[in-house]
């Protein structure tokens, strides 16, 4: 166990190192960052300024150990546009998102878990089929549209649910959903096919021959098996869902991290842009380090290897 | 004959993908109007069966006056030019990679998988829209981008599928016949995986086209005047309170093409047994 760890870790230190300089040299892009900041009016003068300002004289290499060595000590920058630490900002946006992940999760998984359970007891027949309809269409689905959609119908012709801002919690239920739709296939398949393959099992056959109720050896047997994938796809699609709700963020107007890199992006603010990039990418490399622990914890077998 | 929602299914989404790709191809000798050309004093006109509907104007006009019919079969283009082009660069990276990591496995295979580990820890939206921003929005930029950023599912599936042909008789009989490895690689184990990949092509084809229009509907995709139905969306976004067809239109056309691939992707699955996580 102790080894698979350090191995484990070791190659999320080197993703997270990869991570690290592209998300500096993406910022690079664009050939001369000060220019770019400085805006069509600006004078060589002012280009200049903001070229020592932000040490963007020094060779590239100087920069990138400059920007490495302030993430050690904790700081990941100075936003151009807010003359604030980049930190702070992350830091103070940053509950929104998370709320919002958090809730596109929970009701991905309370639409995901039930309807691949039944789609897999009725395997073959018309429940089954009617659910993995329901999976494609919603694949097939764009987020930002399908939360337009639901802004004019539920926000505004039935007054239903608020269509932005985070005032009380009803805030976070449509975007939380439309977070959601993206998720609920891939879960529900898994869930599905997880479940499949556990209700064919000897030991679910085994149960039902003691004579258990249906009801209890799907739930306490054939269930618990199938969980373990679905846990660590959760935790990878959470990882999805913070880095794809900007999209879901500019459509409710919801003030979270997502906004913060549409904003930053669109203004050329290269120390939040490439510190949101590592923040969102380091997030997802926890996540899935965290379930590939689990999983390890609770099956033995992935120890190896 | 027995009614099989899978065969109606997978019909419907060849149906779908044919008739979106011949609006495509032929689409300067079927669109009614210019659909670049501005007319102020005809803007907002709601589609024929609504009131106020105009003929000549089928599903209406946009906040320019551009005919909207118009401007939706020329998206079409876009889409299908944009998803076509991203699934050939993205599969061409994917595949190299995952058939020599699958086929030599070792080293070699472990640098391919931490590069796709890489890929995956990359956030996929906010990197597409910081290039396109830092390199200047056009409709090659996007391709690139997505090119760039959409191969890791290639990559898993041709190294899983080539490692299960790898040990199998008729490779081990090239190598005793004298072939060189590319001729190996390109001709004995490729053509042996190639229905898993027409698999995710179909897949990735369908996720390409949903991002350009998430890209453009943020504003960092294709540029305008261009008719993405991304952006279509986005411009219509602040007159959908009062008239809802003009973001409905472009969103249906969306959702119909994905789903018609999707259709077919997983018709292609059933047909060509290839491996369900595919």
């Amino acid at each position: 166990m102790l080894k698979f760890l350090a191995r484990r870790l070791l190659l999320a230190v080197l993703v997270l190192l990869t991570v690290l300089t592209i998300s500096f040299a993406l910022t690079r892009l664009s050939g001369d960052v000060a220019v770019s900041m400085a805006g069509a009016q600006a004078t060589q003068e002012d280009v200049e300024t903001i070229r020592k300002a932000y040490g963007l004289d020094r060779p590239l290499t100087i920069q990138f150990v400059s920007w490495v060595a302030g993430i050690a000590s904790g700081d990941l920058g100075r936003s151009y546009l807010y003359h604030a630490p980049v930190s702070e900002l992350i830091k103070g946006r940053l509950p929104v998102t998370l709320t919002l992940g958090a809730t596109g999760l929970v009701i991905a998984l309370c639409l995901a878990l039930p309807l691949g359970i039944i789609a897999a007891m009725n395997e073959g027949r018309i429940w089954d089929r009617g659910i993995m309809m329901v999976a494609v269409v919603g694949q097939a689905m764009p987020g930002f549209w399908l939360g337009l959609v639901l802004v004019i119908w539920l926000g505004v012709k039935w007054q239903l649910l608020p269509i932005s801002g985070v005032e009380t919690w009803t805030g976070y239920v449509l975007p939380g959903f439309v977070l959601a739709f993206s998720a609920v296939p891939a879960l529900m398949r898994l869930t599905r096919g997880g479940m499949v393959d556990a209700l064919a099992s000897d030991y679910v056959r085994t149960a039902r021959a003691k004579g258990l109720t249906r009801m209890s050896v799907v739930m306490k047997h054939a269930l618990r098996n199938a969980a373990m994938p679905v846990v660590a796809v959760a935790a990878v699609q959470l990882g999805f869902m913070l880095g794809g709700s900007i999209v879901i963020e500019s459509v409710f107007a919801l003030n979270g991290v997502g906004y913060l890199a549409w904003e930053s992006i669109a203004k050329n603010d290269f120390p939040v842009v490439q510190a949101v990039v590592l923040f969102l990418a380091t997030i997802y490399i926890a996540l899935t380090l965290i379930a590939d622990l689990f999983n390890a914890v609770l099956d033995p077998r992935l120890r190896i290897g | 004959m027995r009614f099989d929602v899978r065969r109606v299914a997978f019909g419907l989404g060849v149906v779908i993908v044919v008739c979106i790709a011949l609006v495509a191809l032929l689409a300067p000798w079927i669109t009614p109007q210019d659909p670049f050309v501005q007319n102020l004093e005809a803007r907002m006109i709601p589609p024929i069966w609504m009131d106020g509907g105009v003929a000549g104007h089928w599903l209406g006009s946009d906040q320019l006056g551009r005919d909207y019919l118009s401007r939706l079969i020329y998206g079409a283009r876009i889409s299908m030019l944009i998803g076509t082009l991203v699934v050939i660069c993205s599969g061409a990276i994917g595949i190299t990679l995952g058939v020599i990591g699958g086929f030599f496995g070792g080293r070699v295979d472990a640098v391919v998988m931490f590069i796709i580990t890489c890929r995956l820890s990359i956030p996929l939206i906010l990197v597409a829209l910081t290039v396109v921003s830092f390199v200047g929005s056009s409709l090659a930029v996007v391709v690139f981008t997505l090119g760039l950023l959409l191969w890791e599912r290639f990559a898993v599936v041709a190294r899983t599928t080539t490692m299960q042909v790898r040990t199998l008789d008729y490779i081990s009989a090239a190598w005793a016949a004298g072939c060189s490895l590319p001729h190996i690689l390109v001709r004995e184990v490729l053509p042996n995986i190639v229905h898993h990949l027409i698999v995710v092509a179909t897949l990735e084809m369908a996720l390409a086209i949903l991002l350009e229009a998430a890209l453009s509907f943020l504003g960092l995709g294709v540029p305008p005047p261009l008719p993405s139905w991304g952006l279509m969306i986005a411009e219509a976004k602040d007159y959908m309170y009062f008239s809802p067809w003009v973001i409905l239109v472009p969103g249906v056309a969306l959702f119909v093409l994905v789903l018609g691939i999707n259709l077919l992707g997983d018709g292609l699955r059933d047909r060509l047994g290839a491996a369900r996580d595919a």
